[in-house]
């Protein structure tokens, strides 16, 4: 090793905060607020600069019962969609108090400076989305995460007690006896050593899009909070529900991916296939059946503001749709690049360009197509990953002591497939109660904890090995493999075969893993990242394999050829994975427990 | 149906130690891609320590923003087939930020400048005021910022004259317009748009207009108009000579 680790370890920058968000994300920086507000010390970690977070890429909406642009809406119904939904799987209890505090976070921002599209008398414009009985979604045209995100960056800054740490890495978790003491990470424009004592910690750290190759995800996406939080015993589940967004960009093949948003079938958005039937209404499940449209005339008639006519089959729950694009292409009616065409042209030029702007504008620069004319050609992308770490539902408190996770990294409200929409929402209702749960956990303990120099030393010694001369298989390269198996074994349509086929392609992957190195000094270096993202990429990928093979049935985004059904009896399971004692991974089967009476009836009411 | 070519790419390397040089790379790509996409196939097989900053790749984050062949430019967002690639593509760090490394940039500044900025301040009360998109449109307009600081790079009071301790630049005059032009604001802002922000060092040659990967209409839409507000308050003669007859007596 060309460091000495004595050095470093006494050359270690630390800071000790009540309170340390991980991700600047909706999630980490509405769950900073409310720390703050609560009395803590807080500190931010972001990998990335202030205001890069995924959330900005969030496109259609925040799904909130407002009930202003459409009065019959309310908490009852929002929650009942997303149950829906998640077909049945998710927590209730998480779905009951999203559905009820949405609101409230969403007047917040506009308090807070967010100016979102108005309604004609002056309100908040709600948008209709996939499997939301009525429009629902505030929204800013096709960039609401962005206003998200920018509301609670020029908030969050001005928070006395929040301090931010821009563009470094956490690289581990630190625990003892089951209770966090603190994460160790590295500054990314001159390597520097961090050492963060903290008495809670939340993690808002997002998503796992980058383990797979057509993706709407961001390089920050690499599973990092998911597999931090397992090596250091934290319970995972519903890790089996990776939704595909039926809508990714599917030329040209270098944009492949690329999100198109759900707010062009809210918008009226058609989809086809390359005989030009409209065939979403061919593809209407049971559960939904009575619900939507059966003609394109009624259809349009629901465009038109019709309050009788029931909505187009394009707003099918997202598992649904993808599915549907995917047998028709399997089919032979799939367009030339293997996917569908959706079609907003009808709408007119004006109205495209002001409430889908960025579509237009992505179109129009990457593929040379004008999207108010022609139809664009679109195709199932990894996008979002319903499970994660599990949570307390109105804490946020996983099973480690002090270890908190909000936004996409947490699991439960979604079920087995997301609602567009109820991500951002997710963020702001769940990363406030962290916020104000993690805080108020960290004041009622009276000291910091040091992590011992031994722990502290192995992990750095960990963090530097990839600069080891014998590290010498390439970062980018495994990425690149992990991503085509990943496609290929663990992708949208599953089988036994192919899983445990997959899982072993894996294992050997974290082989070469093992063996991968990076090349320079520490500054600002993105093979080293790639290295150390790549384990968490490695760990979270298995995980994935493992739960997809527990579950043995088809529900929601899980799609098993070999269990094409869904099944009743599995509806309440869960399959907790967690770190087993020789390291390995545990899957346990768990119950969900009974829904109570009072909002099972809620899931079975007809609007 | 991809089209393979074989490109030279010049790279801006260094870092604040190490003297930058230009380096040139020789790589296959595929016609379809952006400029991005040939950093990473760059950084993929010959250099891993490349630094480059990107994160989403579609345009939303303004991230990956540097310069080609001269022109500040979202790398995500620039097809190669916009160049002529019979000659090197250059790819240079932008100009008016301190180095870090390669093609990364130490933009902290423009965090330090933003928090000068006073927040939002909504009326006090609990009951809900309505905005009608007609008085907002203009505020949804500023707001499409992704914060890539290509108008911070451009433009020449900051780039030539380096004047960073007077002048916000043009993103923020542009934050300060959203903030000012919003329906609901309590706060009279133009006194710190005039004083501490300095819109007076702006000479309207809309750099920073076109360079806007968003196109947000800065120099005609914000800072012209917040210069009509600046102007209005203090150089309008009427009011001036109100002024004066106010502070003689």
């Amino acid at each position: 090793m060309k460091y000495n680790i004595e050095e470093e370890y006494e050359s270690i920058e630390k800071h000790d905060y009540d309170v340390l968000v991980i991700g600047a994300g909706g999630a980490g920086l509405r769950a900073a607020i409310e720390a703050g507000r609560a009395g803590a010390k807080v500190g931010i970690v972001t990998k990335s600069l202030l205001g890069k977070a995924h959330t900005v890429m969030a496109e259609g909406g925040a799904a909130a019962a407002l009930g202003m642009a459409d009065d019959r809406d309310s908490w009852k119904v929002h929650f009942r969609d997303t149950m829906r939904g998640g077909k049945l799987h998710g927590d209730w209890r998480m779905a009951e108090i999203h559905a009820k505090e949405a609101p409230d976070r969403i007047l917040e921002l506009e308090r807070w400076g967010a100016v979102f599209d108005r309604t004609k008398d002056g309100k908040i414009n709600q948008r209709n989305f996939g499997g939301h009985r009525f429009p629902r979604l505030a929204h800013v045209g096709d960039r609401t995460g962005l206003e998200l995100i920018r509301t609670l960056q020029d908030k969050v800054v001005h928070e006395e007690n929040v301090h931010i740490h821009m563009e470094l890495t956490i690289t581990n978790l630190l625990v003892e006896n089951n209770s966090i003491v603190g994460a160790f990470g590295y500054q990314r424009d001159d390597g520097k050593f961090f050492l963060f004592n903290s008495k809670s910690i939340i993690l808002a750290t997002g998503g796992i899009g980058k383990s797979y190759k057509i993706t709407s995800n961001s390089w920050e996406y690499t599973g990092d909070g998911h597999s931090m939080a397992f090596d250091i015993g934290a319970e995972l589940m519903d890790m089996e529900f990776i939704q595909f967004h039926p809508t990714g960009m599917v030329y040209p093949s270098s944009v492949k991916g690329i999100l198109v948003t759900e707010g062009v079938r809210g918008e009226g958005g058609i989809l086809r296939n390359s005989k030009g039937e409209r065939f979403m209404f061919n593809y209407v499940p049971e559960m939904f059946s009575g619900e939507y449209a059966e003609t394109p005339e009624e259809a349009e008639r629901w465009l038109d503001g019709d309050r009788e006519a029931r909505r187009p089959p394009e707003l099918l729950t997202r598992d649904v749709v993808a599915r549907a694009i995917l047998s028709e292409v399997k089919a032979g009616r799939g367009s030339p690049n293997g996917g569908a065409f959706l079609d907003i042209s009808h709408r007119g030029a004006d109205y495209v360009k002001k409430k889908l702007p960025s579509m237009y504008h992505q179109f129009k620069t990457l593929a040379g197509l004008d999207i108010t004319k022609e139809p664009m050609e679109v195709g199932p992308t990894t996008h979002y990953i319903m499970g994660g770490i599990r949570v307390h539902p109105e804490t946020q408190e996983t099973n480690v002591n002090g270890l908190f996770a909000a936004g996409e990294v947490g699991a439960g409200l979604h079920g087995a497939n997301r609602l567009g929409g109820n991500s951002l929402s997710d963020l702001i209702v769940f990363g406030k109660r962290a916020g104000e749960h993690a805080a108020k956990s960290a004041i009622s303990k009276s000291d910091f904890k040091n992590p011992s120099k031994e722990l502290v030393q192995d992990i750095i010694k960990e963090v530097l090995s990839p600069f080891d001369d014998d590290k010498t298989e390439n970062p980018y390269e495994i990425h690149r493999d992990l991503q085509e198996i990943m496609g290929e074994y663990v992708g949208i349509i599953r089988s036994e075969e192919k899983l445990k086929e997959g899982l072993v392609k894996i294992r050997e992957l974290e082989k070469r893993t093992e063996k991968s190195g990076c090349d320079g000094d520490r500054k600002y270096n993105p093979g080293w990242h790639e290295v150390l993202d790549l384990k968490r990429m490695i760990t979270s990928s298995i995980l994935f394999a493992e739960a997809a093979l527990a579950r043995k049935e088809s529900r929601g985004a899980h799609t098993r050829d070999d269990y094409p059904n869904s099944e009743k009896d599995l509806t309440k399971t869960l399959y907790v994975l967690s770190r087993g004692d020789d390291g390995g991974i545990e899957v346990k089967e768990e119950f969900m427990g009974e829904i109570p009476a009072e909002l099972a009836e809620l899931i079975e009411v007809e609007y | 149906m991809n089209e393979k070519m074989n490109i030279d790419v010049q790279i801006q390397r260094g870092d604040t130690e190490n003297e930058s040089t230009i380096e040139t790379y020789n790589v296959d790509v595929d016609k379809k891609m952006v400029v991005l996409d040939a950093l990473h196939e760059i950084q993929a097989f010959q250099v891993p320590d490349l630094a480059v900053r990107w994160n989403c790749k579609a345009g939303k984050c303004g991230s990956c923003s540097a310069e080609v062949n001269g022109k500040p430019r979202l790398m995500c967002m620039s097809k190669l087939t916009d160049y002529d690639l019979s000659e090197p593509l250059v790819i240079k760090p932008m100009k008016s930020f301190p180095l870090i490394k390669d093609l990364v940039t130490d933009v902290k500044w423009n965090y330090e400048v933003n928090k000068k900025i006073k927040p939002y301040s909504h009326p006090n009360g609990e009951e809900y005021h309505t905005m009608f998109q007609e008085e907002v449109d203009r505020v949804q307009e500023f707001r499409k910022c992704i914060e890539c600081f290509l108008c911070q790079d451009v433009c020449h009071v900051l780039r030539s004259h380096n004047r960073r301790d007077a002048f916000s630049g043009p993103r923020f005059l542009l934050r300060l317009a959203s903030l000012e032009m919003h329906p609901l604001d309590t706060l009279d802002r133009v006194p710190e748009i005039k004083q501490d922000f300095g819109i007076g060092y702006c000479n309207i040659t809309k750099c920073c207009t076109e360079v806007c990967p968003e196109e947000i209409p800065i120099t005609d839409e914000a800072i012209i108009a917040l210069k009509e507000r600046v102007v209005d308050r203090y150089y309008d003669p009427v009011s001036m000579f109100v002024r004066k007859l106010f502070v003689r007596n």
